[in-house]
């Protein structure tokens, strides 16, 4: 059994992928079904939201390095909320701070999103 | 206090990091690493195993990964062995992460991981087995 899940949720023109569980070189590729699943339905809105994800190695991480540029590309990005610190300590060991939209929580995304905020 | 050692053999899977992490966390914590500590070599460790699994072993899962975890008064050390390719330390550039992300490439961060986090890292070979060596200091 997958210690790993992702559920989907949309609100107004965005889709928050919500991860559970621990994100390794098992379950990285759930995650990059999720993502490419979004993409092939057009929704380039995404936000991943963290709050339930209890674990990241650097196989979960390239999954988003993958990702955001074409995302972005297609008018849309790939923004992070709501990592837990222990989460979040390993975007910000690699300066994926000043590669991602990292918001506080899921609503300050959606709010980023309706402004129009991007990250570069 | 002498030095204690637990040892954890896994097939050469990804399905089996978890339980590598549960591991690490229970000896970590019964040596009474602070918890950024243990959170630190449980990533690290996980690195090193999936560097092994997927370029060591080239993804073929009828190997085996042997670690250890020794702790003393003053480290906690994690000893992972393996007898695939070797790594080749000398011709490892660091990523540059924005570079990578621009491209779409993904990969190549393990490497990286394990260095910012480890106080020590060292890459031994004997015959055809290769052993890396995770080591923590205490602070006091």
């Amino acid at each position: 059994m997958s210690n790993f899940s992702v559920a989907f949720r949309t609100t107004g023109s965005v889709t928050i992928l919500a991860l559970n569980g621990e994100l390794d070189a098992h379950t990285a590729p759930e995650l990059e079904s999720a993502i490419q699943h979004c993409k092939n339905e057009g929704a380039y809105n995404i936000i991943v939201s963290g709050a339930q994800l209890d674990y990241i190695s650097s196989a979960g991480l390239g999954v988003f390095m993958a990702f955001i540029e074409e995302f972005r590309t297609l008018g849309g990005d790939i923004k992070i909320a709501a990592l837990q610190p222990k989460v979040f300590n390993v975007f910000d060991l690699l300066g994926f701070p000043l590669i991602f939209s990292i918001a506080e929580t899921e609503e300050a995304a959606v709010e980023m999103f309706s402004k129009g905020t991007t990250h570069n | 206090m002498t030095a204690t050692i637990h040892t954890l053999a896994i097939p050469s899977a990804t399905r089996y990091l978890k339980d590598v992490r549960r591991f690490i966390l229970r000896h970590a914590r019964k040596a009474q690493l602070p918890d950024d500590a243990i959170e630190a070599l449980q990533l690290a460790v996980d690195e090193a195993c999936t560097n092994i699994i997927e370029h060591a072993y080239g993804g073929s899962t009828k190997h085996k990964v042997d670690i250890a975890i020794i702790v003393d008064p003053t480290r906690v050390m994690v000893r992972i062995r393996d007898r695939g390719q070797p790594f080749d330390q000398q011709s490892y550039i660091a990523p540059n992460v924005v570079a990578l992300t621009r491209q779409g490439q993904a990969g190549g961060l393990g490497v990286h991981i394990i260095r910012k986090l480890m106080d020590q890292v060292e890459y031994l070979s004997e015959g055809r087995t290769n052993e890396i060596r995770l080591t923590k200091y205490r602070t006091h």
